[in-house]
C-alpha cells in the first residue's frame, strides 16, 4: 500500500513535472509567441535629432493594424511594440532589453540608425534574437559570418557604388573618374563598392580622389582640384548639404562631367533646389523605390494599394513622405517571412525563412526588383535602376543594375 | 539631535536596499539602475561645479564622453580589464577639466555657461576626427565586452555590474560628503556666494575655481567610464550635446547642492522619456516638456527641496516662529545631506 501511494504520487509529481517541462519548451522554442499572437520590437528615434525618421515607425504600426484587420498572419495578431529611442546608442540598449527581457518580444525588426543598431548588435546576436532588416545603408549588416542574426534591407552604400562603376564599365570604359566622398564609413563604403567593380583597374581609371569633412565649411577647393585633374567623370558620395555644393561648383566653374551622386542626397527641396534645378541638369542617381510624386505612377496598382493603405490607416498624413512608402515595403517583405514561417516561429525558423526569400516582388519597389536572400546573402536589396535630372524630376533610364557577388 | 543621526542611518538604508535589490530585479533593471548610479555620479560632478561653486556648465556631456571613450579605447584597443580603466579616466578628465577651468576663470554666469555649451558641441566632432580614428572607430564607436563577475562569485553579468558600479558610487558619495561637508566645501560655497568676501578671507578664488572643475570633470569622466561599460558600446551619437542638457537637467530637477538630489535627478532622467514614450510615441518630446515645466513649478527646488518640505518640517516649524532672520544660517549646514 505504501509503495503503492509513493509511485503513484512519484507518478502524479513526474507527470506534473512533464507536463510543466513540455510547457516550458514550447515557451523556450518560440518566445513572444503565443497562439494568438507574436510579439515583435522595434526602437525608432520619435525624438531627437533623427525624429524626421519616426514616420517610418508610424506607417509599420499601422501596417500591422490593417493585418490584424485582415486576420493576422497563420491566425495570429501581430503585436508591434515600438519605442523611442531618440537616436541615442545608450538608449537603444535599454529600450531593446526591455523589449526583449521585459515584454518578451520574439525578434527585432527594423531598427533605424548605425550607431543605434551597433550597439544592441552584439547583444542580440549572442542571445540568438533576430535584428531583422534594420534601416541603414551601412554594408557592414550583411557580414552573416560574425553576425549570423542580423540583416539589413535596403540596397547597401556599397552596392549603389558598385552600380554606378558597372555602368562606367559598360557604357563609359575609356572614362577618367574623379571621385569626392565624405570621409568617414559612408563614403568609404561607396568607393569600396566601386573598387569591387573596377578591381586593378581602379587606380588607372581614378585619375583623383578628393575627400572632405563634415566639418568642412566648403567643398570648392576640392571640386575644382577634381577639375584641374581633366577627369570627365565625377563620383559624388556626399550627404545633402555638400551634394548641394558641389552640384553648383561643378556648374559654376564650367565643367561637364558625367556627374553620379549618391541617392541619399537627391532630395528636390533640400539638394536640387539650394544648388539651383537647372545646373543639377544630367547628373545620374539610382533609385529602387517607386516615388509617389512621379506622375509615372498615377495609376500603378502596387502604389495604388500604398494608397489604399495610407487613405485608411494613416489619414492626413503627407503623402509625398517617401518614409511612408518605404515603411509599406519593408513590413510588405516582414509579413512574407513570417508567412513562411508557418507555424513555426521560433526564433531559428525565423531567420531561416528570412534568409530564404526568394524573388519576392514588393508592390512599392521599382518592377522588375525582386527581394532575395540566402544563408550567404544577407543583402535583400541589391538591384537599382538609373534615373537622371532633366530639370524637373528624375527620370528613370535603362534596365535594373545588379551589385555585385552573391 | 535626531536630525543629525538620521542621515547617516538614511545613507545606510539606501545601500542596502540598493545591494538588496541586486537579488530582486530583473537583469533589465538592473541594467537601468545601473545607468541611474552613472548618471548620478555624473550629476553629483556637475552639482560640484555648478551647485556648490556656482560655475554654470552645459557643457558636462563633454567629460562624460572622454571618461567613456578612455574606458572603451583601453578595454578594446589595449585589453585592459574594466576596473582599472577608472582610475586612467579620472585622471585624464581631471587633467582635461582642470586645463580647461583656465580659461573658465575669465568667464562668469552666463558666458562659461556657453562656453562650456561650446564644448560639448564640440567634441562629438572631434571624436570623429579622422587622426583619432584608429582609437576611436570614427562614426562606428566602439564596441566592448561586458565584464564577467569575478572569483566564480554566483552573480550574472548584470547583477555582478550593478553592485560594483554601486560600489565605485558608494565610495564617491562618501567622498563627496566629507569634502563638500568639510574646509573645502565651504570654501567653495564661499565663492558662490560672494567671490570678493570668500578672497578677503583668504581664499584662493583662480586656484579653487581649477580645482572644483578638476573635480567635477573627474566625478564625470569616472560616470562616463561606467556608462560605458554598462551600454558595452560608445559612438560620437552616444554623446551628443543634448546629453549635456539632459545632465544639466537632473541637477536641477534633483535639486542643487543636494548629494540625495543627485540621485532623484538620475532616476528622473532615466525614467522619464520613457514615461512620455509610454504617453505618447507622436510627441515624446512635448510631453517630457509638460511634465518638466509642471514639475519645475510644483518642486522649484527639485526633489531635495521638496523632501526638505515633506520630512523636514519639525525643525523649521519649531524654529520658525522664534524669529526669521536667524533661521537662514542653519540652511547650508543642512543642506550637505
Amino acid at each position: 500500500m505504501k509503495t503503492g501511494r509513493r509511485t503513484v504520487i512519484t507518478g502524479m509529481a513526474a507527470g506534473l513535472l512533464g507536463g510543466l517541462r513540455a510547457r516550458g519548451a514550447v515557451a523556450a522554442e518560440m518566445p513572444g509567441v503565443s497562439a494568438t499572437e507574436i510579439k515583435i520590437g522595434n526602437t525608432m528615434p520619435y525624438s531627437g535629432p533623427a525624429s524626421a525618421y519616426g514616420t517610418i515607425g508610424h506607417a509599420e504600426t499601422a501596417y500591422f493594424g490593417m493585418i490584424n484587420d485582415q486576420g493576422g498572419i497563420n491566425g495570429r495578431k501581430i503585436v508591434y511594440l515600438t519605442e523611442d529611442d531618440a537616436y541615442s546608442p545608450p538608449k537603444t540598449v535599454e529600450q531593446t532589453r526591455r523589449l526583449v527581457e521585459q515584454e518578451g518580444v520574439a525578434f527585432m525588426f527594423n531598427g533605424l540608425g548605425t550607431p543605434t543598431q551597433t550597439a544592441v548588435q552584439k547583444y542580440l546576436n549572442m542571445k540568438k534574437i533576430p535584428q531583422l532588416f534594420i534601416s541603414t545603408g551601412a554594408d557592414k549588416w550583411g557580414n552573416y559570418q560574425d553576425f549570423p542574426w542580423t540583416m539589413g534591407w535596403q540596397p547597401s552604400y556599397r552596392i549603389e557604388g558598385q552600380i554606378y562603376a558597372k555602368y562606367i564599365l559598360k557604357n563609359k570604359p575609356a572614362a577618367k573618374i574623379a571621385v569626392i566622398y565624405q570621409n568617414d564609413d559612408f563614403g568609404k563604403d561607396y568607393v569600396n563598392g566601386v573598387k569591387d567593380i573596377l578591381g586593378a583597374d581602379y587606380a588607372r581609371m581614378v585619375v583623383k580622389e578628393a575627400t572632405y569633412e563634415v566639418s568642412d565649411p566648403t567643398t570648392d577647393s576640392q571640386v575644382v582640384g577634381l577639375q584641374s585633374s581633366g577627369a570627365d567623370t565625377l563620383l559624388t558620395f556626399a550627404t545633402p548639404k555638400f551634394a548641394a555644393q558641389i552640384i553648383r561648383k561643378v556648374y559654376d566653374i564650367n565643367w561637364h562631367p558625367l556627374h553620379f551622386l549618391t541617392n541619399v542626397s537627391i532630395s528636390v527641396g533640400s539638394v536640387i533646389k539650394p544648388a539651383g534645378v537647372e545646373k543639377a541638369v544630367g547628373i545620374v542617381t539610382s533609385a529602387y523605390i517607386k516615388d509617389g510624386t512621379d506622375p509615372a505612377w498615377a495609376n500603378d496598382p502596387g502604389l495604388n494599394a500604398w494608397r489604399g493603405f495610407m487613405d485608411k490607416y494613416m489619414p492626413g498624413a503627407d503623402r509625398t513622405e517617401t518614409n511612408y512608402i518605404f515603411a509599406y515595403g519593408i513590413s510588405f517583405t516582414l509579413a512574407q517571412v513570417l508567412r513562411q514561417c508557418g507555424n513555426d516561429l521560433s526564433r531559428e525558423n525565423i531567420m531561416r525563412q528570412a534568409t530564404n526569400i526568394h524573388d519576392l516582388e514588393v508592390p512599392v519597389l521599382l518592377p522588375g526588383i525582386r527581394v532575395n536572400t540566402s544563408p550567404t546573402n544577407y543583402h535583400p536589396l541589391r538591384q537599382l535602376q538609373l534615373a537622371r535630372w532633366n530639370g524637373k524630376t528624375w527620370e528613370r533610364f535603362g534596365g535594373l543594375i545588379e551589385g555585385a557577388g552573391a | 539631535m535626531r536630525a543629525e543621526r538620521n542621515p547617516l542611518l538614511i545613507g545606510l538604508a539606501v545601500v542596502v536596499v540598493a545591494v538588496a535589490l541586486a537579488f530582486l530585479l530583473s537583469n533589465y533593471h538592473l541594467f537601468q539602475l545601473t545607468m541611474v548610479v552613472a548618471y548620478a555620479i555624473a550629476i553629483l560632478g556637475l552639482d560640484m561645479l555648478t551647485g556648490y561653486t556656482g560655475q554654470i556648465s552645459l557643457g558636462h556631456g563633454a567629460f562624460y564622453a572622454v571618461g567613456a571613450y578612455v574606458a572603451a579605447i583601453l578595454m578594446a584597443n589595449f585589453n585592459v580589464p574594466y576596473w582599472a580603466t577608472l582610475p586612467v579616466s579620472a585622471v585624464v578628465c581631471a587633467g582635461f577639466g582642470f586645463a580647461f577651468g583656465f580659461p573658465a576663470l575669465r568667464l562668469g554666469g552666463l558666458y562659461l555657461a556657453l562656453a562650456t555649451f561650446a564644448l560639448a558641441i564640440a567634441v562629438p566632432q572631434l571624436l570623429k576626427y579622422k587622426l583619432l580614428e584608429d582609437w576611436t572607430g570614427g562614426v562606428q564607436g566602439i564596441v566592448i565586452s561586458k565584464p564577467d563577475a569575478p572569483f566564480g562569485l554566483p552573480l550574472n553579468q548584470d547583477q555582478w555590474l550593478y553592485l560594483f558600479t554601486l560600489a565605485v558610487g558608494v565610495v564617491l558619495f562618501v567622498l563627496a560628503r566629507n569634502l563638500l561637508g568639510g574646509r573645502i566645501g565651504r570654501a567653495m560655497r564661499a565663492v558662490r556666494d560672494h567671490g570678493v568676501a570668500a578672497e578677503a578671507m583668504g581664499i584662493d578664488i583662480a586656484l579653487l575655481k581649477t580645482r572644483s572643475f578638476a573635480l567635477s570633470a573627474m566625478y564625470t569622466g569616472i560616470a562616463g567610464a561606467l556608462g560605458a561599460i554598462a551600454v558595452q558600446f560608445v559612438a560620437p551619437d552616444s554623446f551628443a550635446v543634448f546629453l549635456s542638457i539632459t545632465l544639466f537637467v537632473g541637477l536641477v530637477v534633483g535639486g542643487i547642492t543636494s548629494l540625495s538630489g543627485a540621485v532623484f535627478g538620475a532616476i528622473f532622467i532615466v525614467f522619464l522619456p520613457n514615461f512620455a514614450d509610454q504617453i505618447s510615441k507622436a510627441a515624446p518630446g512635448a510631453i517630457y516638456g509638460v511634465i518638466l515645466i509642471a514639475f519645475l513649478y510644483l518642486a522649484p527646488k527639485g526633489f531635495a527641496g521638496l523632501l526638505r518640505r515633506l520630512v523636514g518640517p519639525r525643525a523649521p516649524h519649531l524654529a520658525a516662529p522664534a524669529s526669521s532672520t536667524p533661521a537662514a544660517p542653519p540652511r547650508p549646514a543642512r543642506a550637505k545631506n
